[in-house]
């Protein structure tokens, strides 16, 4: 009985078809995780002394937060990291809509649509900033990236200061009661 | 075999709790969720997701029913009803059956209408995204979707959207496919690669109205052990490569017997139609395989029907070999051998035989002359993997050795020496192809003067023979075999013997009564009877008493013989 393993594309859960523009080299070994990082996964951990297992959202985080995404060397280095296996993992990152299995735009812009800012005008400006950024269609996660990798634009649930609708997160600056003109200005402030 | 959970079979030791079910007080061992304190009761709590060899995941909601603890008064004391009995303050919402651990006067309502309502809300929310396909589902006929559907469910679907569109013929495993639409998503799977074979390949991903069941990427579903939850699958998702669309398995036979692949004997259901073999399934024996059966030995089946079998008796004339009725070649082959010294005969034995055919062997080896004729068996070995996998390849070494035929293999090098200086001249093989697992060359197999051998399929060791008897395989005989453990246990027929093939056990009953006469023995029932009598192990047995779980055999004598012929043999 042969074990040998042929790969068939069907299987493939993360398709392979999109090529994500801006995207860094996916396929970044353990060697060249940056100074520190590992350090602080081992830090992570030691606040889960019952079980390893629950620094697994922790540890994506922290992925995400220094490569922009988790590609399937992080989930790898992850479960190997917790004593999992690779499946545990992707069952997380598939699950949670904020992370990102590919790279989004250098700049990225999220703009929310819960109901004080669907009402505020949160959906045209979004149409805005999509035209604006020239991105494409968005992907089956919502997320529209421009084709240079420079933007991204999608939308989010609420952030939190329904009283001044629209409002909007610049990478991980907030922005209220944005108009088409103040994004114009935002959009030259990014540049 | 050890699982690592057994929710329906607590220590032997547990203490005995009172548990109510369905209005009558009874008695079970403390351990027992509601469901299996039901199947007790002889009630039946509907399930997909719970499996009780496997972790509790509870999230298939098919086995809610309503539960109640004792009452009790201002001093924590229960309160008693009229009758003696703990009054019950019934739970006000439904708890699943799979996860409720009983406790001292808990009751269990598994017919209520509260319960009914359930089972239809789940069997609804269930069948709204899965696809109505059981015309073309080889799980059509055994699948608990459709069985609950029938009895628990609603008579038509009040979902007018669309249904959710999922990946279909996803090939995870060298044996499996998976249609994700028929996943109804009770992780049975995924809990048996992780718990039972530690390969935690499957996961959930996508999780939400589009929850998939898939297999890592790059990694797939190909362990020894895949096909097993092939049978956990309460749908048609997983679906074995090697009977998908082969058979509707209503019209299959199921017959119960061993698989003979290794000296683990699992317990299996052979599923015939027609003289045909279309699947091997795991049957539950807790002393042996619990529910489990490896690939391997599942698999291992598709032999018998090759079309090279050998289904002729035939015997050398001249230069050729020609079809000969036994009739006739029986009488031929016991006259020749009967012109030999015992020293000039030899028997390679084989540990596929079953005991009768191995008591009959060794009383024709006697007859030959006894110990003087050398006998041995082909040993096979492999690699023991922790699970059901025995080291011993040989389904019944142990049977083989209680008649004094086996020598463990280091038998087999005199008999050689023997042929190759042509002091033997006559050789009877059983089931076994020298040139094969025996590694003898072709050459010393020419030097047998008079060479017969009994074989399923053609070998070269049977191109060379005088006498090729064709013999049955396991699934189309019934005997019985002593497992690596020393369980005796039964084989059924399922299937005719094919052609002019011929069980094992009358051609030798045949060539022992050609050798030295009858002795009115002619079922295979006799000859276990007349093996039991002079067999202490087997003392007041008979072949029905093995029952279809098998015995576990009291040895006076110790089991592995290694240099001495037993004294069971020269009877």
């Amino acid at each position: 009985m042969s074990t040998n393993r042929v790969v068939d594309p069907a299987t493939q859960t993360v398709s392979p078809e999109k090529v994500y523009p801006g995207a860094v080299d996916p396929h970044h070994p353990a060697a060249a995780l940056p100074k520190g990082f590992e350090a602080q996964a081992d830090e992570i951990i030691t606040h889960y002394p019952v079980s390893k297992r629950s620094a697994s959202l922790p540890l994506l985080h922290l992925w995400q937060e220094t490569f922009g995404y988790i590609s399937p060397e992080g989930i790898e280095w992850i479960s190997h990291k917790l004593g999992l296996q690779p499946i545990n993992i992707l069952e997380l990152v598939t699950f949670y809509p904020m992370f990102r299995q590919h790279p989004a735009g250098k700049i990225q812009i999220r703009v929310c649509r819960t109901l004080s800012c669907a009402l505020g005008g949160g959906y045209e400006l979004c149409e805005h900033f999509r035209e604006k950024c020239q991105v494409g269609e968005p992907d089956t996660h919502g997320l529209a990236i421009s084709p240079d990798g420079k933007y991204s634009v999608e939308f989010v649930e609420c952030l939190a200061a329904c009283g001044t609708a629209p409002v909007i997160m610049i990478n991980d600056d907030f922005y209220e009661d944005v108009t088409h003109q103040r994004a114009n200005e935002l959009l030259l402030k990014y540049k | 075999m050890k699982n690592p959970f057994d929710h329906d079979s607590p220590p032997a030791d547990a203490p005995l709790l009172n548990v109510q079910v369905d209005g009558v007080w009874m008695q079970f061992p403390k351990g027992l969720n509601a469901v299996e304190v039901a199947r007790r009761a002889q009630k039946f709590i509907p399930h997909y997701c719970y499996h009780p060899k496997l972790s509790i995941s509870g999230n298939c909601r098919m086995c809610l029913v309503e539960l109640g603890t004792p009452k009790l008064d201002a001093d924590r004391k229960p309160v008693l009803a009229a009758d003696g009995k703990p009054e019950i303050s019934w739970m006000p919402r439904p708890q699943i059956g799979c996860a409720a651990l009983m406790a001292e006067g808990m009751a269990v309502r598994t017919i209520s209408p509260v319960i009914d309502e359930c089972r239809k809300g789940v069997m609804e929310f269930l069948l709204i995204n899965h696809p109505l396909d059981c015309p073309i589902c080889d799980q059509a006929g055994e699948c608990k979707l459709q069985e609950y559907s029938v009895q628990y469910g609603n008579d038509h679907s009040r979902f007018t959207d669309d249904k959710v569109k999922k990946p279909k013929r996803v090939d995870i495993g060298e044996r499996i496919v998976l249609d994700d639409e028929r996943c109804i998503m009770c992780s049975r799977c995924i809990r048996f690669s992780k718990e039972m074979v530690h390969d935690d390949v499957l996961g959930f991903i996508d999780r939400g109205s589009h929850t998939t069941l898939a297999v890592h990427p790059g990694k797939r579903l190909d362990n020894n052990y895949s096909l097993n939850t092939v049978d956990i699958c309460p749908v048609g998702a997983l679906t074995s490569k090697d009977f998908r669309f082969q058979m509707r398995v209503w019209f299959l036979k199921e017959t119960k017997s061993i698989c003979t692949g290794c000296a683990t004997g699992c317990n299996t259901l052979i599923g015939s139609r027609e003289q045909l073999v279309y699947r091997q399934t795991p049957r539950e024996n807790e002393e042996v395989n619990s529910q489990w059966m490896c690939d391997q030995g599942r698999l291992g089946f598709h032999y018998i029907h090759h079309a090279d079998r050998l289904v002729e008796p035939m015997a050398k004339i001249g230069q050729g070999k020609l079809p000969t009725p036994w009739s006739e070649l029986i009488p031929s082959l016991a006259t020749q051998l009967r012109g030999l010294s015992p020293d000039k005969i030899a028997i390679v034995a084989s540990g596929r035989l079953t005991n009768e055919e191995a008591f009959l062997l060794s009383q024709i080896r006697r007859t030959l002359g006894g110990d003087d004729v050398l006998c041995d068996i082909v040993p096979r070995r492999g690699e023991a993997d922790g699970i059901l996998r025995s080291a011993d390849l040989n389904p019944n070494t142990r049977g083989v050795e209680l008649f004094g035929l086996s020598n463990g293999g280091k038998t087999l090098g005199q008999i050689r020496h023997g042929v190759d200086t042509g002091h033997i001249e006559a050789l009877l093989v059983f089931h076994e192809n020298l040139a094969g697992e025996a590694g003898w060359p072709v050459s010393s197999i020419q030097n047998v003067k008079l060479l017969a051998v009994q074989s399923i399929l053609p070998c070269p060791t049977s191109e060379l023979a005088d006498f090729v008897l064709p013999g049955a395989s396991f699934a189309e005989k019934r005997g019985s075999m002593i497992n690596g453990t020393g369980r005796l246990q039964r084989l059924n027929k399922a299937i005719s013997v094919p052609g002019n093939a011929m069980d094992d056990f009358q051609i030798l009953l045949q060539l022992k009564a050609a050798l030295g006469g009858g002795n009115g023995i002619h079922t295979i029932e006799e000859v276990f009877k007349a093996m039991a009598e002079v067999t202490p192990a087997f003392a007041g047995l008979s072949l029905s008493k093995i029952g279809d779980l098998g015995l576990e055999l009291k040895f006076n004598t110790p089991l592995i013989r290694t240099a001495s012929p037993s004294p069971h043999a020269t009877i």
